[in-house]
């Protein structure tokens, strides 16, 4: 049951070929046997699980089931269940048991879907290697000297080694893309505001959005119409109306252009990477879209104003964590100063400190308009690019990545280096797009990824180009444990 | 650009983190990097360029000034570290 995408599952649970009981207890299985290899989740949902598996079976027994109803699908440990462990990775909501759902986790239950546990992520989303989780590293299931990348890295993990059909994860800078691209499999991050962010724990609000990682854009698709939609208890939810993104997965490519951003294949990018991202492009030229080479002539600016934005954000949100209404607390504060400033030190790992301490800095009076105003003027040159781009093409591709996954611990003691390998997927936050990562194929038995980008709400477009590109090739369906390595 | 301990105490006090004397090194030479690194920006012309807060550029939304919400204090004080007659207890903050 296991090697089955969402889609087949769901038709195997409307064929009784095996029930949502068996397929969770199924799920439950591998994860106990084989979790310890991967640290893939920080909370496994044994006994709730298959009670709404029940559940879900009565429902799927009644002919009243959705598409997802009886799915096992495992979420980020970013989005609040109620009544379960939500703690972002950090020490500071190593005790925090929200006494509500996120909007998203509320959807997939309303739409029976099962919880089957909680992933492992970089410390409050922050990070490209989810080896900043106070649980403990992430490893990447095609070869466990590797990082998984992150931070949703849990996520695509538990989705690479077959512990979930899907998961859900969150992307403020790369976060479903980057780790989707290292771990081989299809992760969708949507536009800015389709996909409610209430009680999905805030890192840089004007940025995160929450989105599927799955094996196929098809089961990508089926999760995004369970996830989208607009949110009355999110002030920032996107009223436009949701489309069944399903529909139209199918539709030809003949006369779609594609622009390459000659600044996403210039140097820095890994050339065997950039040949395996060529060859994946070719097949969509074979299929009828056409090459375009376009500009993003502001990309420089990315990183610096990425680097402002998210950190000024994150100093605002996390300022909530103070020891007084949930959370960590030290032990015997002498005062109220000493109960703020010793919770926090002790409750956050050393890069939320850092992203906190260069937030206050970019926020403090004197430095104001040279650092965030700055950036949010550079934002807009960003975002000027991508809109002028959009008049002259239908999707933008490029590499997701500037190479394979690297080896856990390359890159944790620099985290210069580590911000560098967000190159490709940061603008996308800046300026609010939808993007994918695709599976497009392997260099030295590592995953690469196919990263997608679309106009404001054109995610209907980029699943419809990644299905196709899925249809005629079969990079997304090699597995580790197969052995599907070229 | 280069920035002093002293005034990373400052930043840290700001944020109300304690630093311990023994990192405050460390962390001034890692937050001179990416300073360093984000300066970069300072190049950019973004002359009668209007900042961009929300890429939508949309506004807050109104709503009806009506009570939506019902009252969960317990719930929500259940899981809080200290709590006494329905108040949330902090350190002595008045002597």
């Amino acid at each position: 049951m296991h090697e089955q995408t969402v889609a087949q599952l769901a038709q195997g649970l409307r064929d009784k070929s095996f029930t949502s009981v068996e397929l969770t207890r199924a799920y439950l299985q591998r994860i106990s046997e084989l979790d310890q290899n991967y640290n893939a989740f920080i909370t496994v949902n044994e006994e709730n699980a298959l009670n709404a598996a029940r559940t879900a079976d009565q429902r799927l027994a009644s002919g009243e089931a959705t598409p997802l109803t009886g799915i096992p699908v495992a979420h980020k440990d970013i989005f609040c269940t109620r009544g379960m462990l939500t703690s972002c990775g950090s020490k500071m909501l190593g005790n925090f048991v929200p006494p509500y759902d996120a909007t998203v986790i509320s959807r997939f239950n309303e739409a029976g879907a099962i919880i089957l546990g909680k992933t492992n992520l970089d410390e409050f989303a922050m990070g490209s290697s989810n080896e900043n989780s106070h649980y403990g590293p992430v490893k990447n299931p095609w070869d466990t000297s590797l990082v998984p990348g992150g931070s949703s890295g849990g996520s695509a993990a538990a989705v690479a080694a077959m512990l979930a059909p899907a998961a859900t994860g969150t992307d403020t800078g790369g976060s479903i893309r980057q780790p989707a691209a290292f771990c081989g499999i299809t992760g969708l991050k949507p536009t800015y505001g389709r996909v409610s962010r209430l009680g999905m724990i805030a890192y840089a609000s004007s940025l995160d959005q929450g989105g599927p990682l799955a094996r196929t854009a098809q089961d990508c698709a089926l999760l995004l119409n369970t996830m989208a939609g607009h949110d009355p208890l999110d002030s920032t939810s996107a009223v436009n109306a949701v489309e069944d993104y399903t529909l139209s997965l199918n539709k030809n490519l003949q006369g779609l252009k594609i622009g390459l951003p000659r600044e996403y294949f210039g140097k820095g990018l890994d050339s065997a990477t950039g040949e395996q991202v060529r060859a994946a492009l070719k097949e969509l030229e074979a299929q009828g879209a056409s090459l375009v080479d376009i500009s993003l002539p502001n990309s420089d600016l990315t990183i610096p104003a990425y680097y402002i934005i998210a950190p000024a954000e994150a100093s605002t949100n996390l300022s909530r964590f103070d020891g007084v209404r949930y959370g960590h607390r030290c032990a015997d504060p002498e005062n109220l100063h000493d109960l703020y400033t010793r919770t926090r030190e002790e409750g956050f790992g050393d890069e939320v400190k850092r992203r906190i301490l260069v937030g206050t800095y970019a926020l403090s009076a004197g430095y104001y308009d040279a650092y965030y105003k700055k950036a949010q003027q550079a934002r807009r040159l960003i975002k000027n690019d991508f809109m002028d781009a959009f008049e002259r093409v239908d999707i933008i591709a490029g590499p997701t990545t500037p190479g394979p996954a690297f080896g856990l611990g390359a890159k944790s003691d620099d985290p210069i280096a580590m911000y560098l390998e967000d190159v490709y997927t940061l603008a996308v936050n800046l300026a609010g797009l939808p993007g994918m990562s695709v599976p497009a194929g392997f260099v030295d038995s590592k995953p690469v990824g196919l990263q997608l980008i679309g106009p404001h709400f054109g995610e209907a477009q980029l699943l419809n180009v990644a299905h196709r590109f899925q249809q005629a090739t079969d990079w997304h369906t090699r597995s580790p444990q197969a052995g599907g390595v070229v | 650009m280069a920035i002093e301990q002293d005034e990373i105490k400052k930043i840290a006090e700001l944020a109300r983190i304690r630093i311990a004397d023994d990192q405050i090194g460390e962390v001034t030479q890692r937050i001179t990097e990416i300073l360093g690194m984000v300066d970069q920006l300072q190049a950019a012309d973004t002359a009668g360029i209007e900042p961009m807060a929300n890429p939508l550029d949309a506004i807050q939304r109104l709503r009806a000034d009506e009570v939506t919400e019902t009252n969960r204090r317990d719930a929500f004080q259940a899981i809080a570290p200290a709590v006494e007659n329905g108040l949330y207890l902090v350190p002595k903050v008045i002597e």
